[in-house]
């Protein structure tokens, strides 16, 4: 057998655990995009009783490995009576481990439109949500946007993990056709390359992205 | 749903029993991250002062490496660096020396770009004086350069650790005994995983605040009287 076509016959398991990949880090984007602004939202407006919680849930995520995280909830979730399978359980370590960061992203890009800003979009009678959405968030979408697609790229290698409580995505397919076949290194080329062109895609847009917003960069 | 009465009843005497597990491996896993760090550091400086000066194909060659690095999975890169290449070569090393030349390769990657905006930072008007008082491109470098990049980098670099520490965590694939193995160690031979996790979580929580407040308190006393 050729390399080649060891390579074609291997294809159908690593589409399967593409898919799954795929399936995860995209649940896992749209969800942490959602709860990740609003706790970006917070941190810059939040009373104090909302941020300070926020900000201990933040830390804490940031500051364990994600591995930890997601065998935390695996195993813990159960205990609390909160019976979930595999799949729903690591979805949910995952997302709430990417909101921290999108989070701060976010933070981050709210924060860094300048006061002036506010300032006038209340001399023009806005309220706050009007402020917020006709003055604030367009501007701060653009900072937000390109590292945000670059933490995506964090989001799809950190599906990676999931392998490890036994969901079969393109690691885990990967590591079971080289435990049939004994041939280690081709497969775990091919399954790179396919992660390399997932991210190395996302890294490029960020970057253009980048270029583009540059101009609102005092 | 019924009643809020727990069935599961916490235990953690297994867990203390067994802490010497934990112990001995929060001691590697901050072990392998310094070691890692030191090499990828190596790497990564070298890489950064040969692109900065070096011609178009050095320079792709080390894009080639930074994009590699970055947009594959570190787990995938440890499988790669244990099973990969040493069954295509027909030798074999140890899952420690294994995880070390990954982790320190990873951060090599990462440690690149770090150092690389750096030397770019450096004010111009610094190399000029540097060349007004007759410096070699040598003694620019190591005279002018790198100091004044270092300082720039040094907070990058702290993260930098912080994060490596809690990449250490993915040695336990391969069996390295670091921390997260021993967790697997207590899970798998006392069934106490709720237990385990609660108390290894924390563990890794505090130990990266007080690595990182260390080095912020170290920066300040390196950065003393130097800010402008």
């Amino acid at each position: 057998m050729t390399l080649w076509t060891y390579l074609a016959n291997t294809m159908p398991f690593l589409w399967q655990g593409l898919a799954m990949t795929l399936f995860v880090s995209g649940l896992v984007v749209v969800l942490s995009l959602v709860t990740g602004v609003l706790v970006g939202v917070a941190f810059a407006y939040g009373p104090w009783w909302l941020r300070w919680p926020l900000r201990a849930f933040s830390d804490i995520m940031r500051g364990t490995p994600l591995l930890v995280v997601i065998f935390t909830f695996y195993y813990l979730l159960p205990m609390v009576q909160i019976n979930l399978q595999p799949l729903p359980a690591v979805v949910l370590a995952l997302a709430l481990f990417k909101t921290a960061q999108v989070g701060e992203i976010a933070r981050g890009a709210v924060q860094s439109i300048p006061h002036g800003q506010t300032d006038a979009a209340k001399a023009i009678g806005l309220k706050f949500a009007g402020q917020l959405r006709y003055v604030i968030l367009p501007q701060a979408v653009r900072r937000f946007l390109p590292p945000w697609i670059n933490s995506v790229t964090d989001a799809v290698k950190g599906s990676s993990l999931i392998s490890l409580v036994g969901i079969v995505d393109l690691m885990l397919a990967a590591q079971q056709v080289i435990g049939r076949t004994y041939n280690p290194l081709p497969i775990y080329l091919l399954a790179a390359a396919i992660y390399f062109a997932i991210n190395y895609s996302l890294s490029v847009t960020s970057r253009r992205l980048e270029a583009r917003y540059a101009y609102i960069r005092e | 749903l019924g009643g809020s009465a727990l069935q599961y009843h916490l235990n953690f005497n297994l867990i203390w029993k067994n802490f010497d597990k934990l112990a001995w491996g929060l001691l590697l896993s901050i072990e392998l991250a310094v070691i890692a760090i030191a090499i990828g550091g190596m790497i990564g400086l070298g890489l950064a002062v040969i692109y900065t000066g070096g011609n178009k194909v050095t320079r792709s060659l080390i894009t080639a490496y930074v994009e590699f690095v970055r947009n594959v999975p570190l787990l995938l890169l440890i499988y790669l660096v244990f099973y990969g290449i040493p069954s295509a070569g027909g030798f074999a090393y140890g899952p420690v020396e294994s995880f070390v030349a990954t982790l320190a390769l990873y951060s090599g990657a990462y440690l690149v770009e770090i150092f690389r905006s750096g030397l770019d930072a450096v004010p111009k008007g610094a190399i000029d004086a540097g060349k007004a008082i007759g410096l070699t491109p040598w003694q620019r470098l190591t005279a002018v350069r790198l100091p004044i990049m270092l300082r720039i980098v040094l907070p990058a670099l702290s993260n930098a650790l912080i994060s490596l520490f809690k990449d250490t965590s993915l040695a336990s694939v391969i069996a390295v005994p670091e921390l997260t193995y021993g967790a697997n160690w207590i899970k798998t031979n006392t069934f106490r995983a709720v237990e385990v996790w609660m108390v290894v979580a924390p563990i890794y929580l505090l130990t990266g605040w007080i690595i990182l407040a260390t080095l912020r308190q170290l920066e300040r006393t390196l950065l003393r009287g130097l800010r402008r």
